[in-house]
């Protein structure tokens, strides 16, 4: 109780820093935004090239700095993450709050299967997927008729139900000791056991994601979906399906989380519950809020700021769960729409100030 | 056996029941999810531990002191993260709740440290027992108390000038800003009532289970929002109800079931009540907007 001046002064000073940063970044991105919008079609095809170069050859620039590269690799694993939940939240607008919940069934799909069942880990982990996705429709049908904050509690009782069977069904998942020995993944007959093996997988599965994001956003699906998410009634009238769209963009995001749980589990060698709880969720959510919701580019920057700075600010590591709330907090209120945000990619209408 | 599952159901219920009235209260006036919520709960319950322990009052003047600085944590987290974003789409106004609890939780836990706190045995504990019912003493001041606020919550809503304000703004609040009510006002002192009443819920819990620790409002916070949900979002008598229903379902099925899925319980219901009756038991049909 005596330290409760010097913890009011940190946090003072430590959210200064970061507002701080939040607005200089964000004009900074709002500048390069517009530099990027301006560029005509060729040029934009060459810059977008060049990122993704950059982001090959990354691996070569850090390869001798161990740590550097694992947190690269985590910064791709949070990228897939946030774009998968950008599926849901962005494009569709439903507020799930139980992501790591597909997150935590794909890891246990892939642990399950390599360590009790031997089966290599590539089939393991398309199978991660699709377990993902069927919880991800056994989930989507009950609960997307909900709205709102229904709809955000419910996703995360299911978040919570999924953690209690996990720590309890000992038989299958080992409780909360957790599945150890996870095998690396085999390609050719060569092991991936390096961090620049996961790198390339997560790389490739991150374009993945990115690549399928785009296609939906541009078709006659996705612009259905931003349809609902703009006003379900009229979308209705128009002769969408709601309930369709929204369960395919939550089987989608689901999926996409449960790779990216194989990857992970394999990552580490090693899961247990505690990896997946509701602050993990949290996490992503801010992540995506962060980078500005529905924005993929804002949601590749934010994934990658809120990974590297916990680890940059590792001598305050007791503040970053606080700072994270501050955060979240203070975007709401300063930039709502986050730091790229979509409407400024589409260089169309502002961000929309009424309350629905 | 079944008549001890059943005291300390309802015994927990109470506690519920008085989260969940202050969640409800705060959601019939502003449609939101006060995520903090359970999070002024733990607050409320480590200041009446400072109270008890730094300051060394005595049980009674620590509880009011707890409810007080619960309160003031409250009016300060409306002022500061919920009225800003007020006219916001409803996203935002939600994580900024979401963003609200998680800061609390870890201030709680820079300030009081991570580990639990054992909570001062300030209550003789005495079994009693008649009829073949056993009760202890802090189940019945748990039950009393919780009966002695909900009396004094009634009067302040039903008798007086400013509950009959809340009344109106919990109705419509454009209309009673015409009518010349300060519809701030009544939102700030809202919030102070509620929070003042997860204070106590919290504080009771804390004796009950002799302990206090910075994530213990998470769970309670999502169960407040539960029973609120069975009985009828924004009714205070549903409130209560769903309240007791949780807590006397939560403690059988401990019992009888598995305690390991003790927190699944009130999810599960939950879930079968928004897919049955969705507005809660006690609770009028929202008509939705277009």
């Amino acid at each position: 109780m005596g330290n409760i001046s010097r913890v009011l002064l940190n946090l003072i000073l430590y959210s200064g820093i970061l507002y701080l940063g939040i607005i200089v970044l964000s004009k900074v991105f709002d500048l390069g935004t517009k530099k990027f919008m301006n560029l005509n079609n060729k040029n934009r095809k060459v810059a977008s090239l060049g990122f993704l170069v950059l982001g090959a050859l990354l691996p070569l620039v850090l390869a001798n700095n161990t740590y550097a590269l694992r947190t690269s690799v985590l910064v791709l694993i949070y990228i897939v993450l946030a774009l998968s939940l950008n599926f849901v939240l962005g494009f569709a607008g439903q507020l799930s709050m139980g992501h790591s919940a597909f997150y935590a069934v794909g890891a246990y799909t892939t642990a399950i299967l390599t360590v009790t069942y031997n089966v290599p880990f590539w089939i393991a982990l398309v199978c991660s997927g699709i377990v993902s996705a069927i919880f991800g429709l056994l989930l989507g049908i009950p609960t997307l008729r909900l709205k709102g904050d229904y709809l955000a509690i419910t996703t995360i009782g299911f978040s919570e139900i999924l953690r209690l069977v996990l720590i309890n069904w000992a038989s299958f998942t080992r409780g909360p000791a957790g599945i150890p020995g996870i095998p690396s993944p085999k390609i050719f007959g060569y092991t991936i056991s390096s961090n620049t093996g996961y790198y390339y997988i997560l790389y490739i599965l991150a374009l993945l994601t990115i690549f399928i994001s785009y296609r939906l956003l541009n078709s006659r699906l996705g612009r259905g979906l931003v349809a609902v998410k703009d006003d379900e009634v009229a979308a209705e009238a128009m002769g969408i399906n709601p309930t369709f769209l929204k369960i395919l963009a939550f089987v989608l995001g689901a999926a996409i989380a449960g790779l990216a749980g194989g990857v992970f589990a394999s990552f580490i060698h090693y899961v247990n519950p505690d990896n997946f709880t509701y602050m993990e969720s949290v996490v992503m959510l801010t992540m995506v809020v962060l980078g500005g919701v529905g924005s993929i580019p804002g949601i590749i920057v934010g994934a990658t700021i809120l990974t590297i700075l916990p680890e940059a600010l590792r001598g305050i590591s007791t503040y970053r769960y606080a700072i994270y709330g501050i955060l979240l907090v203070m975007m709401m209120i300063v930039r709502p729409q986050g730091m790229i945000s979509m409407s400024s990619l589409k260089g169309g209408a502002k961000h929309e100030n009424s309350r629905s | 056996m079944f008549m001890e599952h059943l005291s300390n159901g309802i015994a927990l219920g109470s506690i519920y029941a008085l989260t969940a009235i202050g969640f409800t209260m705060v959601y019939g006036i502003i449609r939101l999810i006060n995520f903090a919520h359970g999070d002024v709960y733990m607050i409320g319950a480590f200041l009446t531990y400072t109270g008890l322990t730094l300051f060394n009052m005595p049980i009674a003047l620590a509880f009011l002191f707890g409810m007080a600085g619960a309160s003031i944590f409250g009016i300060a987290i409306a002022k500061f993260a919920y009225s800003p974003v007020f006219k916001a789409p409803k996203i935002n106004l939600f994580l900024s709740a979401v963003g609200m609890g998680i800061f609390l939780e870890n201030f709680a836990m820079l300030i009081w440290g991570p580990e639990t706190q054992s909570f001062p045995n300030v209550i003789n504990n005495k079994v009693f027992s008649f009829l073949g019912i056993r009760v202890n003493t802090i189940q019945l001041i748990i039950l009393g108390t919780t009966i002695v606020l909900v009396a004094i919550l009634t009067y302040i809503v039903q008798y007086t000038r400013i509950g009959r304000a809340m009344r109106c703004v919990s109705q419509d609040m454009d209309v009673s800003r015409l009518m010349g009510i300060n519809t701030n006002k009544i939102v700030y002192f809202t919030f102070g009532l509620g929070s003042a009443l997860g204070a106590a819920a919290g504080t009771l819990v804390a004796i009950y289970y002799k302990a206090a620790y910075p994530m213990m409002g998470y769970v309670p916070g999502l169960k407040a929002f539960i029973a609120a949900v069975i009985g009828g979002i924004g009714s205070i008598p549903g409130a209560m109800l769903g309240g007791i229903i949780m807590g006397v379902s939560e403690s059988l099925g401990a019992g009888y079931i598995s305690s390991g899925y003790r927190d699944a319980i009130a999810f599960i219901i939950l879930i079968i009540i928004l897919i049955l009756k969705p507005e809660g038991l006690l609770g009028k049909g929202i008509k939705e907007k277009v």
